[in-house]
């Protein structure tokens, strides 16, 4: 792909970029409930003191110029206050943020390596009783509402065999000194074995419920591409040349077979997003999905306001990446 | 009928021939069967319910289910923390997903349809319009559009039907769009014009009646989502509110006994679980024996 093509592209995400800012903003200020009224909460203030707290937040100025100040603020980071937690939203996101990043990168891998080589072998072995299962497999997996396939892995793992842990990110026991905030690095960081391994035992669980509906469809699309890539003339052609099954599966076809795996990966990284909120409120998971579902609850407006906005443009962005990302991969297709 | 009225034999012949297509696919059939009997139940829930899902019973508090010691075969998958009958509970709370699930899918898709032709037959600047909202929309992961909408709105029945209809129109409408593309500069779309036939009449008249196999087929595998959304943002608690009984409050009202009463949760999620197997199987069913591309 071109340069210039790249740049295209790139420009038509402004548009977009900015009608979800305009969407994200109109949403809270037709929120019912006057900030304001909420930041004071029980306190009693003197009109004058609202009236200055009003103007300081900009409250004051037409809707319209709110939302070209909230856009500039947006573009540097600044999305306020958050009223619970008296300090700035970007901070509070921040420190929240490497946890559900954690998780959904876990998810993510943990889908590609099952989701694989299950799709490979259901069309190696199509029509198998294999087949059938990983078919089965796939459609329980879109079907199973991933809040309650979580509380039953915690009924099973957690509270009858005391395998994995119930909830959290790590026991009080093993927490170590934030140096990146991804607890998998930090405890390595700190040379903490033991801490490491109860950072993983944490995670399976939310990781496994996060990327299982994610597992069944790249099962699906990793199955139909292969059985695509197996009828074609070049992979006929280098098994008549007499090559092993196994050089011509993994060589020559599983190579083109991954192209349309990896662009949905890409694209469905995204629904991870969506995903967070139910897996991290499950087991909680201190990551910024739960930290959004609290925040509703508190009526704490500006914090919701900037996720709903950050987690907009993560996926907008991933889902540019899956387009380049195919580009890449497949140089047939044009943008 | 207008469709077979509009081209007689052909197809009705066509519609035949891929109904009994489906009909030959048993498994599907049978989940067409699933759905059907949800429905019934979801309709005449006072009728079958054993008991009234809202009457507490402090004694029956997190009775188990009646195969469990201690059950009752009155209250056969036991009580929940308020002692009211599980069992009675899930069956009216078929009508909570079943009621969200057909109304915003018949909403989205009449939006959709209406934005989908007037893009793609209409073209121009109604074109440029449409799909730059589409592409805003699809900016947003689902869930997390329809949480920020029931943070402003509110929680409650018609907030949620709003607030999934709001962005699920958009795939309809995309449906709808590329297939108008294809088919308006066909002959008898052509000719529909040479005869001075209105845009309106087009695109309703001739146009939809033609391409509405695959928005019916997408639609119904979309139902399966909304309802799994419906259960989700009620599990968050930003759905129908106590003491309506719906699934996904039901999951997370259990949340809390897991340790001792696993019935609470298990079983509505086990509801949630075979309504939405039995419409993604029941809707691949139908799109393989509806759809065209889907015939080998």
């Amino acid at each position: 792909m071109s340069l210039g093509k790249l740049i295209e592209r790139l420009l038509q995400l402004v548009p977009v970029l900015l009608g979800v800012t305009l969407i994200v903003f109109v949403m809270m200020a037709l929120t019912p409930g006057d900030p304001v009224q909420i930041m004071i909460g029980d306190q009693t203030i003197t009109p004058e003191q609202e009236e200055a707290l009003r103007r300081g937040l900009g409250l004051d100025r037409p809707i319209v110029e709110r939302f070209f100040v909230f856009l500039g603020n947006a573009a540097q980071g600044d999305f306020g206050q958050s009223f619970y937690h008296r300090r700035p939203v970007a901070d509070v996101i921040s420190e929240r943020l490497p946890a559900t990043i954690e998780l959904s990168l876990v998810a993510l891998i943990v889908a590609l390596v099952t989701a694989i080589p299950l799709g490979v072998l259901a069309a190696i072995r199509k029509n198998s009783i294999f087949d059938k299962l990983a078919t089965v497999g796939s459609l329980l997996g879109v079907s199973l509402p991933g809040f309650w396939f979580g509380i039953l892995l915690i009924m099973l793992f957690a509270v009858q065999w005391h395998i994995l842990p119930v909830s959290g990110r790590i026991g009080y026991a093993s927490e170590v000194p934030t140096i990146t905030g991804f607890l998998l690095i930090d405890t390595l960081l700190h040379g903490n074995l033991p801490a490491f391994w109860d950072a993983v035992k944490h995670l399976i669980l939310p990781a496994v419920t996060l990327g299982l509906p994610m597992t069944a469809i790249l099962m699906r699309v990793t199955r139909t591409s292969m059985l695509e890539v197996l009828r074609q003339d070049y992979v006929t052609f280098a098994d008549a040349k007499g090559l092993s099954r196994r050089r011509v599966l993994f060589r020559h076809a599983l190579k083109n077979a991954l192209i349309p795996t990896v662009s949905v990966a890409a694209i469905e990284t995204g629904s991870l997003l969506g995903g967070n909120m139910i897996v991290e409120t499950v087991f909680g998971w201190p990551g910024l999905g739960r930290l959004v579902v609290e925040s509703i609850f508190l009526r704490n407006y500006p914090l919701v306001q900037a996720a709903v906005l950050l987690y907009a443009v993560i996926y907008v962005g991933l889902n540019f990446f899956a387009d380049i990302l195919y580009t890449i991969l497949n140089p047939r297709v044009k943008l | 009928m207008s469709m077979a009225a509009a081209t007689p034999a052909a197809a009705d012949s066509i519609f035949r021939r891929n109904l009994a297509s489906f009909m030959g696919n048993r498994l599907a059939l049978a989940s067409a069967v699933v759905v059907l009997l949800f429905v019934l139940m979801a309709i005449f829930a006072p009728l079958i319910a054993p008991q009234d899902p809202y009457e507490t019973d402090l004694f029956r508090r997190l009775q188990p289910p009646a195969w469990v010691e201690g059950g009752e075969w009155g209250y056969l998958l036991g009580c929940d923390a308020l002692g009211r009958d599980i069992f009675s509970r899930i069956i009216y709370g078929a009508r909570i997903s079943i009621f969200v699930g057909l109304t915003v899918i018949v909403l989205a898709t009449g939006i959709g349809i209406v934005a989908g032709l007037a893009a793609g037959y209409l073209r121009g600047w109604v074109d440029v319009v449409i799909s730059r909202v589409v592409d805003i929309l699809l900016g947003f992961p689902y869930l997390i559009f329809a949480i920020g909408l029931m943070a402003m709105m509110g929680p409650g029945l018609g907030n949620i039907i709003l607030a999934l209809a709001y962005k699920e129109w958009v795939i309809p409408a995309r449906v709808v769009r590329g297939e108008t593309l294809a088919v308006r500069e066909l002959e008898y779309v052509e000719a529909a014009r040479a005869l001075g036939a209105s845009p309106r009449h087009i695109m309703l008249r001739e146009i939809l009646p033609n391409i509405l196999s695959p928005v019916v087929v997408v639609s119904t595998i979309r139902m399966a989502n909304v309802i799994i959304l419906e259960a989700s943002l009620s599990f968050l608690g930003l759905g129908v509110q106590p003491p309506t009984a719906s699934w996904g409050s039901m999951v997370s009202d259990g949340r809390a006994f897991i340790l001792e009463a696993w019935w609470v949760s298990t079983f509505p999620g086990l509801a949630i679980l075979l309504l939405v197997l039995a419409i993604n199987v029941a809707s691949q069913g139908l799109r393989d024996a509806f759809d065209p591309r889907f015939h080998e």
